[in-house]
């Protein structure tokens, strides 16, 4: 292993080993790993190298042969920067009933969410004076939302409000937010929530014919792509797991590997709503087709229902009545261009983000709770996140790692595949859970570091938290 | 509720952005946006280039070959129109000028698609006004 670069402008050769983590802007066979990376002919764009807690950003530059000109990185990435590791904490959890349950709207919802989160911290709507919405499908294209919300809630004086959506990344982004306010001295205490209500009552359903279900919530479709029959969210994710398959060898049992390791953690998961349910990979083969290559089992559910967090002061937290879960790490990371292309989701530059600021690596991580809208998405997101290598993450999955029992646990609650699909704030829930250790029949024996993934869009965008129970 | 046996597929309204597409469609040509700026081809069309940020864009004809870059396979019916298709296959063709674009394949089932497959274009008529670009295998 060679030294770390110390001069701000240094030479790294060209095929020898570096200890960091590599990002490319073109990401095709980068490694999204810390472990040690070798620089090739083809690699460019910025080149972290991480020693104990510092970072040395480079920007290397394909130089004259034989070696490579590494430049800084701008100031703003190298200047010292303030450490909120620890500094902030998930005080309360609530999470209404997930599903198919009809009897609250999408505003109702929220509000029982933020209701029963106050309670669980021990905290009164008095003491909340920031909320953060990420408004679900059935908020339409309401505006304020956030303020819709607070007159709900009855909520006076708030010093945060903010209707915040970046699909399924924007729980993790969420906290960001209300970290990041609480850090500034804006105000000290924030609720965030997400609630939804897609799913209609069967009686409403009656006489709507084809696309009234839960899929015609995310069917949309127009123009050219409804003439050529392709329609929603499935059909476009479909297109890129199946050039992950013809570029990695993904199969179909890898996809499948997924959804059944999941399943065996929802068995343990009385909340989940496929708790009575097991499943085998034979019978994932048997189920129906949504859009090849993905079985109805390879997609979320769709449910109604709430979940919301509040984010306080570790200090405050520490106050309240249950155990704080600290804030180490966050980041976000929205790659743009065609995910088809490249097969990589923002958790490259997410994932780097958060590890860095919480000071841990990959093989830190005790359990993964990764936004899973697909099978597939889990998949992508463990390459990126650099627990395996690019295009190894099924036969990572398909090797039992992430069941139960496995190295890495991942999606310990069932995930949005089989137990409740509220976007980012499934996963998020469930890192609380396990972080505090509450997590019952499924909690894991090592919860020390716990990572929480958001994704949104078509891998749009990417949102990262390191949780702890621990403050440091 | 319309009878799936007789319910149309959905015929795309000419949007004025994509008039010069369904205009040489009809022709039997096919046409991507080429930027002024820099010169790249793109499809589906932008008010302004994501490349170089120019404004001004013409249309030009493409050769209508080139190969199947991703593919799916739809089994859920979300509009009546396709009740009579499912399954059936929507791809995703990277033309070989280099824009991608949604489509299906004619005269292919979906079983044979392989990535990687040449096409060229061919043209369906959905009305007097639309006529729609799709793909078949190319020899």
């Amino acid at each position: 292993m060679r030294p770390l670069l110390r001069s701000r402008t240094s030479t790294a050769r060209r095929g020898m080993l570096y200890r960091g983590t590599l990002y490319l802007p073109k990401y095709d066979g980068a490694r999204a790993t810390s472990a040690a990376v070798r620089l090739r002919p083809a690699d460019r764009g910025f080149v972290n190298f991480a020693r104990k807690n510092a970072s040395f950003y480079v920007r290397a530059v394909r130089g004259g042969s034989p070696g490579w000109r590494l430049t800084p990185a701008p100031p703003s990435l190298t200047r010292k920067r303030m450490n909120l590791k620890g500094k902030l904490a998930i005080a309360g959890l609530g999470v209404t009933a997930q599903g198919k349950v009809y009897d609250r709207s999408h505003v109702g919802f929220a509000v029982e969410a933020v209701r029963l989160a106050l309670a669980d911290a021990g905290l009164e709507r008095e003491d909340l004076d920031g909320l953060l919405l990420n408004p679900g499908l059935a908020w339409g294209t309401a505006a304020m939302g956030s303020f819709m919300l607070q007159q709900a809630l009855g909520l006076r004086n708030l010093r945060l409000s903010a209707a915040m959506n970046l699909g399924g990344a924007t729980a993790g982004a969420m906290v960001q937010q209300a970290a990041l306010a609480i850090a500034a001295g804006m105000c000290t205490t924030v609720a965030c929530v997400f609630s939804d209500r897609p799913l209609k009552p069967p009686e409403e359903q009656r006489g709507r014919g084809e696309g009234s279900g839960s899929a015609a919530s995310y069917a949309f479709a127009r123009g050219l792509d409804a003439a050529y029959g392709q329609f929603g969210i499935n059909a476009m994710y479909a297109m890129v797991a199946r050039r992950h398959m013809h570029v990695y060898g993904t199969t179909q049992d890898h996809l499948g590997a997924v959804a059944v390791a999941q399943r065996r953690w929802a068995n343990m998961n009385a909340a989940a709503q496929f708790h009575d349910r097991p499943l085998t990979l034979a019978e994932y083969h048997a189920s129906r087709w949504v859009v090849e290559p993905f079985h109805v089992l390879d997609c979320c559910l769709v449910s109604n229902g709430g979940i919301a967090v509040i984010v306080t002061s570790a200090e405050r937290a520490r106050s309240l009545r249950r155990p704080p879960v600290y804030l180490w790490g966050m980041g976000q990371g929205h790659p743009g261009g065609e995910p088809a292309e490249t097969l990589t989701s923002g958790a490259v530059l997410a994932g780097a983000t958060a590890l860095r600021m919480a000071g841990v690596e990959p093989r830190d991580v005790d359990v993964c709770e990764l936004y899973d809208c697909y099978t597939f998405t889990v998949l992508v997101t463990l390459e990126d996140y650099g627990f395996c290598a690019k295009g190894e993450s099924g036969p990572f999955v398909a090797a039992g790692h992430t069941a139960p029992g496995g190295s890495l646990p991942v999606n310990t609650g069932g995930g949005q595949l089989s137990s409740s699909y509220m976007w980012g704030m499934t996963p998020l829930a469930e890192a609380v859970l396990q972080a505090r250790g509450e997590a019952g029949d499924r909690q894991v024996a090592r919860r020390d570091v716990v990572l929480v993934s958001g994704n949104g869009g078509l891998l749009s965008t990417h949102s990262t938290l390191v949780l702890s129970p621990l403050p440091s | 509720m319309s009878d799936a046996r007789t319910a149309q597929r959905p015929v795309p309204e000419i949007e004025p952005a994509l008039a010069p597409f369904f205009a040489a469609a009809r022709e039997r040509r096919l046409v991507v946006q080429r930027c002024a700026g820099c010169g790249a081809l793109r499809f589906p069309p932008r008010e302004i280039c994501s490349g170089c940020l120019a404004t001004a864009a013409t249309w030009v004809p493409v050769s209508g070959r080139g190969e199947v870059f991703s593919y799916n396979v739809m089994h859920q019916v979300y509009h009546p129109g396709f009740a009579s298709e499912v399954p059936y296959a929507v791809v995703v063709v990277k033309l070989t000028e280099g824009p991608k674009m949604v489509s299906n394949l004619v005269d292919c089932p979906p079983r044979e698609i392989r990535i990687g497959m040449p096409v060229e274009v061919t043209f369906e008529e959905l009305s007097p006004e639309v006529t729609l670009p799709k793909f078949r295998r190319a020899l």
